[in-house]
């Protein structure tokens, strides 16, 4: 069946710098760039963005939506094979909504001018989103 | 015979309890060099998807990016070594130090002067006791590192690379570090990490595979900014992961030899033991038979 649809699927990978998050096939992927947020349906151009800190919205074959939380990292796109390489990403499953809360709370409170404060109040942010809206 | 029975006894004992403590190593490095593999099989697809990104955009623009400029006239190289945090592991960082010795006596035979930088803790004491001057050094890690510790090694040795002549900045970084090939077999390995050689990547595209003709966002040379150090990193991260594999696999070795070695120990002093027991119950006997002797022939003269 794979091989039959194989022009209508793409095949996503999401990677983090220590392991393999998610893996399977899906019908569109959302992702923000930095230019914005870019969606990918099936025989997409081959294309190769920064992204940034956020959420990454898939669309599976099955019809069900996988949310995760990513860092700053890539998107690769070729041959309907859709790659998200990040330094860390998480599914919103294993995201604990309490304690990503706590994060953001820490990180406002480090500093409003601080490069790396900054980068963690996006990230905390990216993971309540996407926690709640799997939630 | 020159200890007593007791004295023997004391040294088996302490010879069979240094025996459980190797063996509980043994079995501890054992455990963790799968969990060690499992977890560089598990960074093995960020490098993958890393290196095809990588030479799809070397392939596909023109772009010079200052990691992959070749300096004319190379004058100073740094080196990172990788070592472990503890000991009794064999000659594993031994010879991964003595690995980099000779990378650093050859780059200073090519007129380069070397920077080192170190992580683990054997390194660093290495260098101490020569009093010998590292720029950096990281431990704490050694047998599980995690991606952070390799973002920032990674990040400060693109730092220096970067940095002009005059702020300690270097031509060239290189890595040693311990690959990790089978339980039975760990090489140590120098690497040359900057300036980047982009195609020589694990898995270069063959050469009728069509690349993609690539549409690049926000630009080529945007991209390759934030893709270059993270390739980097990953291939330091990879680099840690190896040695971590390889450090775990050098003290299984060397623990098992440690306890086959307290065995045959055991073995030769429990020999000895019963030896000097004999020999001690036979002079006891011949006392006792020379006593009886002794008051036999009394009694017989005093009668």
């Amino acid at each position: 069946m794979a091989d039959l649809a194989a022009d209508k699927v793409l095949q996503v990978e999401l990677v983090a710098a220590d392991r393999l998050v998610w893996s399977g096939q899906a019908t569109m992927v959302i992702a923000r760039t930095t230019e914005g947020d870019v969606g990918i349906l099936p025989n997409h151009a081959p294309l190769l963005s920064s992204i940034i800190e956020g959420v990454v919205d898939v669309q599976t074959v099955e019809g069900e939506t996988w949310i995760a939380a990513v860092d700053a990292g890539f998107l690769s796109v070729a041959d309907n094979r859709v790659s998200i390489l990040s330094e860390r990403a998480e599914m919103s499953h294993e995201i604990d909504l309490e304690k990503a809360r706590q994060d953001l709370e820490r990180a406002k409170e480090s500093g409003e001018n601080d490069d790396a404060a900054q980068e963690a109040v996006r990230r905390a942010e990216a993971r309540i989103r996407a926690a709640e809206r799997a939630s | 015979m020159a200890l007593s029975v007791r004295e023997y006894r004391a040294r088996i004992k302490s010879t069979e309890s240094m025996k459980k403590i190797t063996r509980a190593m043994e079995l501890i490095a054992a455990s963790r060099i799968i969990k060690a593999q499992q977890r560089a099989q598990a960074a093995a697809p960020y490098a993958r998807e890393l290196t095809r990104a990588v030479s799809a955009v070397a392939t596909f623009s023109n772009v010079d990016h200052a990691l992959t400029v070749e300096p004319e006239d190379p004058k100073k190289a740094a080196v990172l070594i990788v070592t472990s945090d503890r000991g009794l592991a064999g000659a594993y960082s031994s010879s991964v130090l003595k690995e980099a010795e000779r990378l650093v006596e050859k780059l200073k035979g090519e007129g380069k002067a070397v920077d080192l930088y170190t992580s683990g803790r054997k390194g660093e004491a290495y260098f101490k006791f020569r009093q010998r001057a590292v720029v950096r050094s990281w431990t704490g890690f050694s047998d599980q590192p995690t991606y952070d510790v390799a973002a920032e090694i990674g990040a400060t040795l693109i730092e220096t690379f970067l940095a002009e002549e005059g702020d300690g900045g270097v031509d060239e970084v290189h890595v040693v570090y311990t690959r990790f090939r089978s339980m039975l077999s760990q090489e140590p390995t120098a690497v040359r990490l900057l300036p980047l050689e982009v195609v020589e990547g694990t898995e270069a595209p063959e050469k009728d595979d069509l690349l993609p003709l690539y549409e690049f966002e926000p630009s080529p040379s945007d991209v390759l900014d934030s893709l270059l150090p993270r390739y980097v990193q990953s291939r330091i991260f990879f680099a840690l992961l190896q040695a971590a594999a390889s450090e775990l696999a050098a003290r299984q070795k060397a623990m098992k030899a440690a306890t086959d070695n307290a065995d045959e120990l055991i073995k030769k002093y429990k020999r000895i033991a019963n030896q000097a027991r004999q020999a001690g119950i036979t002079q006891e006997i011949s006392e006792i038979v020379g006593g009886v002797n002794a008051l036999a022939d009394a009694q017989a003269g005093s009668e």
